[in-house]
């Protein structure tokens, strides 16, 4: 599966388009890692385990829109975008939507 | 006994925030030099070159940035008056670089020359339940698509 966020992938030709796919997952926050970036907070810095954890809901959030896009056949997602909204105190919802198509290889 | 463990938060929030900053800093200038030669655009269309066959690959970097106490303190006094709040606008410029930087690095693990359409998105997690509209930390999320070069085509255009 070949993900990009141009229109179109360079050097294929788009034969077909299967329209909108998406994934979405919501995370809440870990209690023990709450407590050290609550530490964090006083001191400043990078805080690597809401950095780790974003990036692997968001992969997550990925592998659900891939998963979708290979059920309709298609062999690659352009115009793909991310999103990020907090839906209630303590949690985020990450949000991957993009265009499934079918490219000539 | 409140006002002395607030003193102690400043005095932490200060040192180790300053510290903690320009070491970030220091490693974002350094880490910035090495990577100069890749540039990123926010142009959609890819180059056209025709000799070769060109690889797209998404690429994204995210970074999660915490405000130390201190700056925290004195952005909230600041809010009072209105103007300039530059405590914020060091985390933020932080964050987008650390991300974009990132985002850079693992172009440069596929070989990209190029990295295209460049989007970066910035959320802000709210720490603090009892604090009303806190910025306790940002995430900046940068992605975008690098652009490498392939197999020779035979067939040129």
């Amino acid at each position: 599966m070949l993900l990009t966020n141009l229109e179109q992938v360079p050097g294929r030709k788009i034969i077909q388009h299967f329209g909108l796919v998406q994934g979405n997952t919501i995370r809440a926050k870990h209690v023990g890692k709450d407590f050290l970036a609550g530490l964090k907070n006083i001191f400043g810095g990078e805080l690597s385990a809401y950095t780790e954890l974003l990036a692997e809901s968001r992969k997550e959030a990925t592998d659900r829109m891939v998963q979708q896009a290979q059920s309709m056949g298609a062999n690659a997602i352009v115009n793909v975008r991310y999103s990020t909204s907090s839906v209630a105190q303590g949690a985020a919802e990450l949000y991957a939507y993009g265009t499934a198509v079918k490219i000539d290889l | 006994m409140e006002i002395i463990v607030l003193v102690v938060l400043l005095m932490l929030g200060y040192f180790f925030g300053q510290y903690a900053e320009k070491k970030h800093f220091k490693s974002i200038i350094e880490r910035e030099k090495l990577l100069l030669k890749l540039p990123v655009v926010t142009m959609r269309t890819p180059p056209a070159i025709h000799q070769h066959e060109l690889k797209a690959e998404l690429v994204t970097g995210n970074t999660v940035i915490s405000i130390d106490f201190f700056k925290k303190f004195v952005a909230s006094l600041k809010m009072l008056f209105g103007g300039k709040v530059t405590q914020y606008e060091s985390l933020l410029d932080r964050a987008r670089r650390e991300a974009l930087l990132r985002m850079k690095e693992q172009a440069k693990l596929n070989n990209a020359f190029v990295v295209m359409n460049t989007r970066v998105e910035t959320a802000s997690i709210s720490k603090n339940s009892n604090q009303r509209n806190s910025v306790g930390a940002v995430e900046v999320l940068a992605y975008g698509t690098a652009i490498s070069i392939g197999n020779k085509l035979e067939n040129t255009k």
